[in-house]
């Protein structure tokens, strides 16, 4: 079927600055079950030399491929042509977002992999090394099998929208990785971990706008991921030094009173009544707020039937402990 | 111009796991690769690593036999030897490392059946064992903070008084040419894949590492040894794991047969997969296939087996042929898959140059011999890549750092610039490499025949005259994968004419190299390894004895 490939390219050797980066299309014959990857490959060997890609195994386990088809990252290889189609037949073909692009569909992914290194990416057990293997469950091991399916193509960094606002995030690729480790038996620094994570940049960051699951190619799930890691700094009861965890409870806690949410009460009981500095900080939001005349009032009453809202809280909480599942991540 | 004891070239399980030896022995290690340590081709590894683990009740002789009986007595057994006496420290190393291996019920290491052994040895995560594998490597690289010159290209090797003293590269981001000089080169580049086409390959598995050490004047050994694995796909030639037959898959022909019932009574599909492959092609020409593939049946194994055990196959199939593994069998057929032969080594990894390594796919040591068993190739990345590490980092310590002038790099840019300067023709890089895929494709098959080789062997020359005046259609510096597929297919042309000339002068059948003409093993005279040099006339063939220690050769069946 006749196709067209609408590919953004991006020469920096360039001599002006409208050649540098533009769109420009190709028309492809790309048979119905062929993948948007085969049409780059067909462009690139027998119309366009210089359009420039990484690409290799064909088979989404190398994670060369990635980039933005439509407008959302995935694997070019694992992109059939049919579903991408769009009106007249076009596709639109984009380097991956929130990393500099080299040329054409090629990106520097130094980023992702600083973000990698960053969260300790390797296995850190305890105690004395046995001669023989370590004893693990067969469930616990295919537990990671998920997360180890992660093959880094940098799909879910592309389209972060935390990464977007703020490039100190750790993203969901490192994160996701940062589980692995976790959620290992055989590691000995979960309380380490956990606490690195809790800061500024780490697991209360992601904002759980779902990108990430949408794009990931692997089935990965970073996101679910991060919600475990912030369930795993619960448990550990890190609330002494974790806004997240202490938000998260504010929260409930909230709720729980009121029957409804109270901000002002919210960032009290997050950042401490005392914590002053935290407080003064949260001043201006407070003063945006007042001026769009959004500022929450000070004195909150409960919501008529509050008492039914709390049953509904503590039933939640019993059948959680019956069926012996964790509390809801947050 | 930078400089380090032992410099690695690839990024993949053999190069990783060299450069972690090498550093742990305290030599300044770098490794270079053409992509990112995490693209390598060792992720496509689906099934598993073999191990006779004696705690585990296995034993390595056992391990060791069906290794030389796969080999169909072309392995080196000393080699054989140590690759099954180092296979279990090894496991256990990879374990330590934080390898997810799959478990048993007891909560140690668990295992499955492979094709060729009698006993389930072989360690596996799911059907990602290579990727699971190959990211710990690099976990562990990451830890060591070991330097990495990521998408660099090697384009010669320094060679100064019959040494080796480092590499010319070029950082594609840049294109800028360097020196990097070192005490002991490591090739660690993978194979040859996209000889052939199609292959079970990615596309960067271009044979870098042996055209390199071929142009060096290091002899290639046993390249006529291609593996054609039993399960790809028709089209993209894209790998079914063996593992899907370990775990109980059927082949089955038109007839809905189970046909290697026919040809290999008691392993059946866990035939060796020289046997299967051949097994495939005999059904296929003889009118009992479909569509030039054969059935690959997983139906009986159960829905959740397959979404566990093989997820990633199952994956495959759902985004590439719109099924599951558990509602359909899958058309399969044989598929250029591995290269048994590579730069002849010692069991250290030292090439015949002073200087060189090599370890992995690119190197033969041989324990492959004529025929690779499934899950030892992994196996043979980590035993023989660490290998080389200790014994380069052990080498380097009484060699004087290299002097190289870094005027070296004029010559490769001299020869870059050539390439670039020359006019279109109409003829490309892209045509010449499918040319080349497809004449090896069509007649240095599962089967092979004289007249055939002799067609594939002018069509090779050919696209060596091609080659040479071809143009690159993309001149700029910055990221030119054109320029890279150029010097990359210069490489292919060369290996592919020494695959044929091996293959041609081989009179007989053994392993994986099964004539027409000459249908019979003959151990009289062919119980030896093919040696090919470089020389302005193309390959010069050589021989050498096969070393045996403890197994004699016997008709082998399965």
């Amino acid at each position: 079927m006749q196709i067209t490939l609408k590919v953004k390219r991006y020469n920096p050797e360039a001599t002006s600055e409208d050649k540098k980066s533009y769109f420009q299309e190709y028309k492809v014959d790309a048979p119905a079950d062929s993948t948007v990857l085969d049409s780059l490959i067909q462009i690139r060997e027998y119309q366009d030399e210089s359009l420039t890609l990484r690409c290799s195994c064909r088979g989404a386990i190398c994670g060369s491929c990635a980039m933005r088809v439509n407008g959302h990252a995935g694997l070019m290889c694992k992109t059939k042509v049919e579903k991408a189609l769009g009106k007249n037949n076009v596709i639109l073909v984009e380097p991956m977002g929130n990393q500099p692009v080299v040329k054409d569909l090629v990106v520097d992914m130094s980023l992702f992999f600083d973000k990698v290194r960053a969260v300790e990416p390797y296995l850190q057990p305890v105690g004395p090394e046995p001669k023989e293997e370590r004893i693990a469950s067969n469930e616990d091991m295919l537990h990671l099998v998920g997360v180890m399916s992660c093959i880094m193509c940098g799909a879910c960094v592309s389209d972060c929208t935390v990464l977007e606002m703020d490039p100190n995030f750790l993203g969901p690729a490192a994160l996701a990785k940062a589980y692995r480790f976790v959620a290992d038996p055989r590691d000995g620094k979960t309380k380490e971990r956990i606490t690195e994570y809790n800061k500024y940049g780490g697991i209360w960051d992601c904002t759980r706008c779902m990108e990430c699951v949408q794009v990931c190619p692997k089935g990965v799930d970073p996101m679910g991921r991060i919600m475990m890691l912030r369930t795993k700094a619960d448990e550990l009861g890190t609330k002494d030094y974790s806004y997240g965890v202490r938000h998260a409870d504010a929260f409930e806690d909230s709720v729980k009173k009121g029957g409804k949410l109270n901000e002002a009460e919210l960032v009290i009981n997050t950042f401490g009544f005392f914590n002053v500095p935290k407080l003064l900080g949260m001043l201006p939001v407070a003063m945006r707020a007042a001026y769009k005349r959004k500022m929450p009032s000070l004195f909150h009453k409960s919501i008529p039937g509050v008492q039914s809202v709390r049953r509904i809280m503590s039933k939640a909480h019993e059948v959680e402990k019956v069926q012996g599942k964790k509390p809801m991540p947050r | 111009m930078y400089q380090h004891d032992v410099l690695v070239i690839g990024a993949g399980l053999a190069g990783m796991r060299a450069a972690l030896a090498a550093q742990q022995a305290g030599a300044d290690t770098a490794i270079i690769t053409k992509v990112t340590p995490v693209r390598s081709h060792s992720n496509a590894a689906q099934g598993g690593i073999n191990a006779a683990l004696t705690h585990l009740g296995d034993d390595w002789h056992e391990h060791a036999y069906e290794t030389v009986k796969g080999s169909d007595y072309l392995g080196d057994q000393d080699a054989i030897e140590i690759l099954a006496q180092d296979a279990g420290r090894s496991i256990i190393e990879l374990e330590h490392m934080g390898v997810i291996f799959s478990r048993g019920p007891d909560g140690k290491l668990g295992t499955r059946h492979f094709g060729g052994q009698q006993r389930a040895r072989t360690f596996y995560v799911a059907d990602i064992t290579g990727a699971a594998i190959l990211h710990v490597l690099f976990e562990q690289i990451l830890k060591a903070k070991t330097r990495v010159y990521e998408e660099w290209f090697v384009t010669s090797l320094i060679m100064e008084d019959g040494e080796c003293r480092g590499v010319v590269a070029m950082e594609i981001k840049s294109g800028k040419l360097e020196v990097i000089t070192a005490k002991a080169v490591i090739l660690a580049t993978g194979g040859c894949g996209r000889v052939f086409e199609p292959s079970t390959n990615g596309l960067i598995v271009t044979g870098d590492g042996m055209g390199l050490a071929y142009n060096a004047g290091a002899p290639l050994m046993d390249m006529e040894m291609t593996q054609f694995h039993p399960t790809t796909l028709k089209n993209n030639g894209i790998l079914m794991t063996e593992a899907a037959r370990g775990e109980g898959g059927y082949l089955l022909n038109s007839k809905g047969e189970r046909f290697m019932e026919k040809y290999a009574p008691t392993f059946k599909e866990l035939a060796s997969r020289d046997v299967v492959s051949r097994s495939e092609q005999t059904e296929i020409n003889e009118g009992r296939g479909i569509d030039g593939c054969v059935l690959l049946d997983l139906r009986h194994l159960g829905r959740e087996a397959i979404e566990t055990k093989l997820a990633y196959i199952n994956e495959i199939a759902i985004d590439y042929m719109g099924f599951s593994l558990a509602d359909k069998p899958i058309p399969v057929r044989p598929g250029y898959h591995y290269i048994m032969g590579g730069i002849k080594t010692n069991v250290d990894g030292l090439t015949k140059i002073p200087g060189l390594y090599a370890a992995g796919e690119t190197a033969c040591v041989s324990v492959h011999g004529g025929n690779r068993l499934g899950a030892n190739s992994l196996l043979d990345t980590v035993v023989f890549g660490r290998r080389s590490g200790e014994h380069a980092a052990q080498m380097v310590k009484s060699k004087p750092a290299p002097k190289v002038s870094e005027a070296r790099v004029q010559q490769d840019e001299k020869h870059i610039k050539a390439l670039l300067d020359r006019p279109a023709n109409g003829d490309s890089v892209a045509k010449i490499r499918l040319d080349m895929g497809n004449a090896m494709t069509e007649n240095v098959q599962v089967f092979r025949n004289e007249q055939g080789m002799k067609t594939a062997l002018a069509d090779i020359k050919k696209t060596q005259e091609r080659y040479k005046k071809v143009a690159v259609g993309n001149k700029g510096k910055v990221f030119n994968t054109s320029l890279i597929f150029a010097l990359e297919l210069g490489f292919m042309v060369d290996l592919a004419e020494v695959i044929v000339a091996g293959a041609l002068a081989r009179k007989e059948s053994r392993g994986a190299h099964a004539r027409t003409d000459f249908p019979d093993r003959d151990d009289v005279n062919w119980m030896k390894h093919t040696l090919a040099y470089n020389t302005e006339n193309g390959p010069k063939l050589d021989y050498l004895p096969v070393v045996f220690t403890q197994w004699e050769p016997k008709v082998r069946s399965y």
